[in-house]
């Protein structure tokens, strides 16, 4: 294992030294979600500023539910931690192979198969301590759950890819793990399982997750074991073990993610109302995050349906980012980065719109 | 979901809703009065925020409209937005960054059963270590509170809710579920109390009990109008291992500025609420008071919390910021505002102070816990 090291003093120069200069900075962890945010210009004159070794948890005290961790850290080393104390991220991240590191997690804001219980990434942030891109040292938020001093900059760094700042560290608030988790399977077309999960909805069932694929709705209910007996019995499923499916979801690394042949596979945030497609589908979050293999560009298809979409291989992937009120977004880049050197691909972003 | 325009006020979505088994989760104190707007401008928190979140955790789409006349769609009826995260921004801005005219809110089923217990403590650092011990034990319960030997016996005197007045400290917890959930959870919480030292302990299941239970703790602030003249209510937040220390250091401001605390507080989420009580009629009272309330935040501050967690800095609140923020946070808040509305028409001098009135005050930068020469005493 390497050694935990802190690196906020080099990593404060550089950016000052690239702010001088108004040289572009492309600001990198492992490297696990470059496929997310390559650029579509060539623009080799971003120098590469790795925040690798830049890792460690610096405060971790259980009964807190609260983890400081340099953005460095691998989620891998991170979520060991948390599990030697019986806690866990509420909003399982991907890992990508192992390799994802916090602040590329945060910084690409992709939560797992428990967001709609557990809540979103950025429901978890309680504070960061970063760089802007004029190469200040900033903390804002903390480690309490409750704080209104000043704007929420913590909250908005989660998914702004590193546009706003380099992230240094980040303060997440935690949760226990629940002490059952059982998972129900119900063979069922796609519409009949969205019925059904419209239905449990408004029930005070401890489901924490839902999957369709392949005919098949997973269904993962956590908690105490007596309120997880008791809903399993409510929702009359098969009780079977699905910790390796969940876990293969939640990395990506179930079989649907692999279907290249099929088209462009984009993830879409919509209503969990919104109508089904013919086209090879996942269904997660009861309804309110669709995988869809397709031909088509599906970004106006998605915005009709009051959503968004985000194609997660092939050429598309910068266009995903086409932000809405662009202008503002234009405003609030250059008030964290004026010279707007951090992560060029993200002005390639703003400007697109 | 429910879309609601901002004057309504928060009891009125869950009753509202309550014909479909839903309600609306963040509860402050003041929900029969306070409007959802002013929740989102706070980002307001409840009894009931360390299970369910805040307002920004139950929020998911705003309309908002800016200075220059445009209305902004934030969030709506899919759960993830594309671009920066705006809808977490404008929560708890203090209507700085634009005005809310719409608000989308997440609903939740009604929990179908809830239990709510009291404990009574002789000393206030062992129901702060209890707190400790529940969440650790990895129970997140509906709602933990806390009320020390001054409140407790002001609620009393004012609603007479049954509290065992020779306590030096309450805590009060609600657990919510299933029925068998709910069982389970109380008799270890129960176990908890016990080996904590709780020496007198209640469980209130019929509503009406549970109604009672609350009512002291919900009628604290104003019971404190029948013991004072004033009082000067503060809103910092700790980290909760930090308690039992706060706690006393604000008992040594107490007998320094010969004025009376009084502690009612979200225990769960280390969300503090001392009361300091004042006469505003005597001369110097006042002044004596603020300057007490200035160096509890700064207290806060100085232990790795907040100089407030749900009430908002607006004007009061703003030498403390100084005490947060150093001049490059602060001028960075600046200008995101300035993003927004260049011109700073929407609540003018508000929520972050200019980095001048800082030097004057001669503003001191709490970093990391270190404050300044250590050695010296601080009151």
């Amino acid at each position: 294992m390497r050694t935990d090291t802190d690196q906020k003093d080099r990593l404060v120069e550089a950016v000052a030294e690239a702010y001088a200069e108004r040289l572009s900075l492309q600001i990198v962890g492992s490297g696990s979600k470059v496929f997310l945010t390559e650029p579509t210009t060539s623009d080799t004159q971003a120098r590469l500023l790795s925040l690798t070794e830049h890792r460690g948890v610096t405060e971790y005290v259980p009964e807190e539910l609260v983890v400081t961790a340099r953005s460095g850290t691998t989620l891998k080393e991170l979520e060991q931690q948390l599990a030697r104390a019986g806690q866990m991220l509420p909003f399982e991240p991907p890992r990508f192979a192992g390799a994802g590191t916090l602040g590329g997690a945060v910084a690409s804001g992709l939560s797992g198969p428990g967001r709609p219980w557990y809540g979103a990434l950025r429901d978890a942030v309680l504070g960061v301590e970063m760089i802007n891109g004029r190469g200040e040292f900033l903390r804002f938020g903390g480690q309490v759950m409750k704080n209104v001093a000043g704007y929420d900059v913590s909250r908005l760094q989660a998914g702004a890819f590193g546009a706003l700042g380099v992230l240094l560290s980040v303060s997440i608030k935690t949760l226990p793990k629940p002490a059952v988790e059982s998972t129900c399977i119900f063979e069922l077309k796609a519409d009949a399982a969205l019925e059904k999960l419209r239905a449990w909805a408004r029930l005070p069932l401890p489901i924490t997750a839902t999957c369709h694929v392949d005919n098949q709705l997973s269904v993962r209910l956590s908690g105490s074991e007596a309120s997880v007996s008791w809903g399993v019995e409510h929702i009359e499923g098969d009780s079977v073990n699905g910790e390796a499916f969940w876990s293969q979801l939640r990395n990506h690394e179930h079989g649907f993610f692999n279907k290249e042949e099929e088209g462009i596979l984009w993830r879409l945030s919509v209503p969990p109302d919104t109508p089904l497609t013919d086209e090879p589908t996942m269904i997660e979050w009861s309804g309110a995050l669709r995988w869809v293999y397709s031909e088509k560009v599906l970004t106006d298809w998605a915005r009709e349906q009051g959503g968004y979409a985000l194609p997660f291989n092939g050429d598309y992937r910068t266009q995903s980012l086409l932000w809405s009120n662009d202008k503002l977004h234009k405003r609030i880049k250059r008030a964290f980065d004026p010279a707007e050197i951090l992560n060029p691909f993200a002005d390639v972003v703003v400007d697109a719109n | 979901m429910a879309i609601v325009q901002p004057g309504v006020r928060n009891q009125a979505i869950s009753d509202a809703s309550a014909k479909y088994g839903l309600y609306y989760a963040p509860d402050p104190s003041s929900q029969i009065a306070c409007s959802i707007g002013g929740n989102v401008a706070e980002n307001s928190g409840g009894v009931h925020s360390l299970k369910y979140g805040l307002t920004v955790n139950n929020v998911v789409g705003l309309q908002v409209l800016t200075i220059d006349g445009n209305f902004l769609e934030l969030g709506g009826k899919g759960l993830d937005s594309p671009g920066y995260d705006l809808l977490a921004l404008l929560s708890g801005s203090e209507g700085m960054l634009g005005v809310v005219t719409e608000i989308t809110v997440r609903l939740l089923p009604k929990p179908p059963e809830k239990r709510v217990l009291l404990a009574a403590f002789h000393e206030i650092g062992a129901a702060a270590d209890v707190v400790g011990n529940i969440i650790g034990q990895g129970l997140i319960p509906a709602g933990l509170e806390m009320m020390d030997r001054l409140a407790i016996e002001a609620a009393e005197e004012y609603v007479h809710a049954g509290y065992p007045r020779d306590a030096a400290a309450i805590l009060l917890c609600e657990l919510d579920g299933v029925e068998a959930e709910v069982e389970s959870n109380v008799a270890f919480v129960l176990q908890l109390l016990e080996e904590g030292g709780a020496y007198d302990i209640r469980v209130a299941s019929d509503p009406e009990e549970q109604a009672r239970l609350w009512l002291g703790r919900k009628a604290a602030f104003p019971a404190m109008g029948r013991i004072s003249p004033d009082y000067y209510c503060m809103d910092g937040t700790i980290p909760r291992a930090r308690l039992s220390e706060v706690l006393e250091r604000i008992q040594q401001f107490s007998r320094h500025y010969g004025l009376r605390v009084a502690n009612v507080f979200h225990a769960g989420d280390g969300n503090l609420h001392p009361l300091i009580l004042y006469d505003a009629n005597q001369p110097g009272e006042l002044e004596r008071t603020e300057e007490m309330g200035g160096k509890i935040l700064e207290l806060c501050v100085a232990v790795g919390g907040t100089v407030t967690g749900e009430h908002g800095v607006g004007v009061e609140k703003l030498d403390q910021m100084c005490a947060q923020f150093s001049a490059a946070e602060l001028d960075q808040f600046h200008r995101l505002k300035e993003a927004f509305d260049p011109e700073s028409l929407m609540n003018p001098g508000k929520a972050i102070p200019t980095l001048s009135r800082c030097s004057e005050i001669g503003g001191m930068h709490v970093h990391g816990g270190k404050l300044p020469f250590p050695h010296l005493e601080r009151f």
